[in-house]
């Protein structure tokens, strides 16, 4: 087992977190596509087989049948945790998350658990084609009945995935592959939080943005580079989309009195126009300009890197949305 | 087709792939890309079996299959180096690039997802009359997707003039197929579907042609889809960065005296010198027409960023 206290690769804490749950949990079970012994195809489950048997498994290239069989153990109460390699082929799987999955306890009224993780990495790198870079959150967080995170870190790469295991509820984390080299030092044994929870990250006063996955490190070059300036920004790192923290990003913008969100996934129905709104609803006479947004413009992603840096939003796209709401003149 | 027809094919493909492998570690591909080492008789002895009217779809192991067809090595090289090809630009890259201009609907890299496709391509042939034949090519382990099986039951169902060649190359990524399904041959699969399925040696053109012929004729007579699954090896990695861990010592070198070159060469060097010495000369042949794609490739300049939200919509 780890050290207490330990310094480790965003991929390395996915990793520790399952199997902190194998030795926690008899009752949970670890499968998917080359996990077992091939060690994952991305490093996630290395040395799992080798330490609990067959309680991590491969199974055949069928993601319909892997979230199904991890839905129908878990209602015979098992702990599944399963991996789908891209976001990309969760669209494979979409049946039985959406209509199934989702359905479980609300139909039952609690007669029925679903206590299962779905681990996914999902968003875009150089060269990697339009099947292998999309970024799909707002698909599951506008499903009730899922559980939605996606870490920006290592340690809530951890602590994240801990909540959503010891979960009773479905819960997808979407890592972002792009940050899998990060590494960080944290503590490995504190007490598992429960599913939920965005975090302040960095103060500001002039202007609130509001991340998660890879853009909140890309917020955080921006709030750097606006400091610079003089502008003072407030970085909150969203952590959960379901359930959706909230609390924070009000309060925030009653200081700041300006907000802008920053997803990687296309700009149209993305998570962040869910943001926008609960701003306009919540917190309309706190806000000096009008809510900006960042996302990728709403074109397929492209493969060739030249495309591609068009298309995908970095730091320098949140400065120029702040400047943007920054230029509107106070009311 | 004779053996050095064969060879010459055969060796194109190879050389595209070992120029593909040093372009990517060069920087000059970017992304990860999928070989087919060793599994080359299979598209040349396949296309081979096909007329330009016959729709080809494959997986994303599918540079082979696209050299085979006669899409152009300069714009197969600038496509996977993130140009603006004349095939997509840059927009689809190594795993997914596709060509209307030579009835290729396109490589795909979600596992079995151009099945349905090749129905849907098969579905078009039976309605225009027009006899074109649809045929697709997947991995073992695609066998196993959900869609695999709604796209042969769909197929067979309505007689469609689908051919699918299932390449067997033991793994499906890093898991043996062995270990993934229990009958003894993928092609017995056929069987549920009603459709005959046979197993042949993918590591000979001439085998795969006639299995492929025999059954584009079936399907074009309206006897409806055959499944054939051609045996193969694969010589490298899964993907560019596989390290191939998971096989076992000995397996690829035991590989390399299967593989469909060595195995020309073999009865080259049967026959003779001077037999030996054509397959030379073609090598360097190959070698010189690659080394000219390339600079060919390099000359394609990149897209312009400001087209990329074009051709979204009609
Ligand atoms: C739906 C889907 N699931 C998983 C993957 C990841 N993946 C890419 S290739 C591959 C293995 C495919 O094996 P096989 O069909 O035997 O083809 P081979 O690679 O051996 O040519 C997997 C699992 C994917 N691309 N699409």
């Amino acid at each position: 087992m780890l050290e207490p206290v330990a310094t480790l690769r965003y991929i390395q804490a996915v990793n520790a977190a399952h199997f902190w749950a194998l030795a926690t949990y008899p009752e949970a079970l670890v499968f998917g596509e080359d996990v077992a012994l091939p060690n994952g195809p991305f490093g996630a489950t290395k040395g799992l087989h080798d330490a609990f048997g067959t309680r991590v498994f491969d199974t055949p290239i069928s993601e319909s049948a892997i979230v199904g069989a991890a839905l129908g153990a878990a209602m015979r109460g098992r702990r599944p945790i399963i991996e789908i390699m891209y976001g990309d082929f969760i669209a494979v799987a979409m049946d039985q998350i959406i209509n199934q999955v989702a359905n479980t306890r609300y139909v039952s009224r609690g007669g029925w658990r679903a206590p299962l993780t779905i681990r996914t990495q999902q968003g875009n790198s150089p060269g990697a084609c339009a099947q292998h870079s999309q970024s799909l959150e707002a698909w599951f967080a506008h499903t009730p009945g899922l559980r939605v995170g996606l870490p920006s870190n290592p340690r809530d790469a951890y602590e994240m995935l801990r909540s959503a295991i010891a979960s009773d509820d479905p819960t997808l984390i979407m890592e972002h592959r792009l940050l899998y080299p990060d590494s960080a030092q944290f503590a490995l044994d504190g007490p598992v939080e429960p599913i939920g929870g965005s975090r302040v990250i960095r103060d500001g006063r002039d202007v609130t943005i509001v991340a998660w996955s890879r853009m909140v490190g890309e917020s955080l070059k921006a709030a750097q580079t606006l400091a610079e300036r003089g502008v003072s920004a407030e970085v909150i790192d969203l952590r959960w989309l379901s359930p959706l923290d909230f609390a924070p990003v009000a309060a925030s913008v009653h200081r700041t009195g300006r907000i802008v969100v920053a997803h990687e996934a296309n700009v149209t129905g993305g998570f962040g126009a869910e943001i926008a709104a609960r701003v306009a609803d919540e917190c309309f006479w706190d806000l000096d300009a009008p809510v900006g947004r960042v996302g990728a413009p709403d074109v397929r992603i492209p493969a060739a890197p030249v495309l591609q840096a068009v298309v995908v939003p970095a730091a320098g796209a949140v400065v120029a949305a702040v400047d943007r709401i920054l230029a509107e003149p106070k009311r | 087709m004779g053996r050095e027809e064969d060879y010459r094919a055969i060796a194109t493909i190879r050389a595209f792939e070992e120029r593909c492998m040093n372009l990517k570690t060069a920087g000059e591909i970017p992304g990860s890309i999928h070989l087919c080492d060793g599994q080359e008789a299979i598209p040349v002895g396949a296309c081979r079996a096909l007329e330009p009217r016959d729709a080809v779809t494959v997986t994303y192991r599918g540079h082979g299959w696209a050299i085979a067809r006669g899409l152009p090595l300069v714009a197969l090289f600038s496509e996977l180096m993130g140009r603006d090809s004349e095939l997509n630009g840059g927009r689809a890259g190594s795993p997914f690039f596709s060509s209307p201009a030579h009835g290729f609907l396109g490589e795909n890299s979600i596992v079995a997802g151009g099945m349905p496709m090749a129905v849907g391509a098969a579905l078009a042939a039976a309605h225009d009359g027009s006899g074109a034949v649809s045929i697709v090519s997947v991995g073992d382990g695609a066998l196993n997707q959900g869609a695999a099986h709604e796209a042969l039951n769909f197929a067979s169902v309505f007689s469609l003039p689908l051919v699918l060649v299932v390449e067997n190359n033991r793994y499906s990524e890093m898991t043996p197929i062995r270990d993934m399904v229990r009958v003894e041959r993928l092609a017995d699969r056929a069987a549920a579907y009603g459709m005959p399925g046979v197993t042949i040696d993918g590591n000979d053109a001439a085998i795969v042609e006639k299995a492929v012929h025999d059954a584009v004729a079936r399907a074009r007579a309206g006897g409806g889809p055959t499944l054939i699954e051609a045996d193969t090896e694969r010589l490298v990695g899964h993907y560019s960065g596989d390290l191939q861990a998971y096989r076992p010592s000995g397996e690829v070198a035991s590989a390399r005296e299967r593989e469909p070159l060595a195995r020309i060469r073999r009865a080259a060097a049967e026959e003779g010198p001077d037999a030996v010495a054509r397959l030379d000369a073609i090598d360097l042949e190959v070698s010189a027409l690659i080394d000219a794609a390339v600079k060919g490739a390099r000359a394609v300049p990149y897209p312009d960023p400001a087209t990329v939200r074009e051709h979204l919509y009609a």
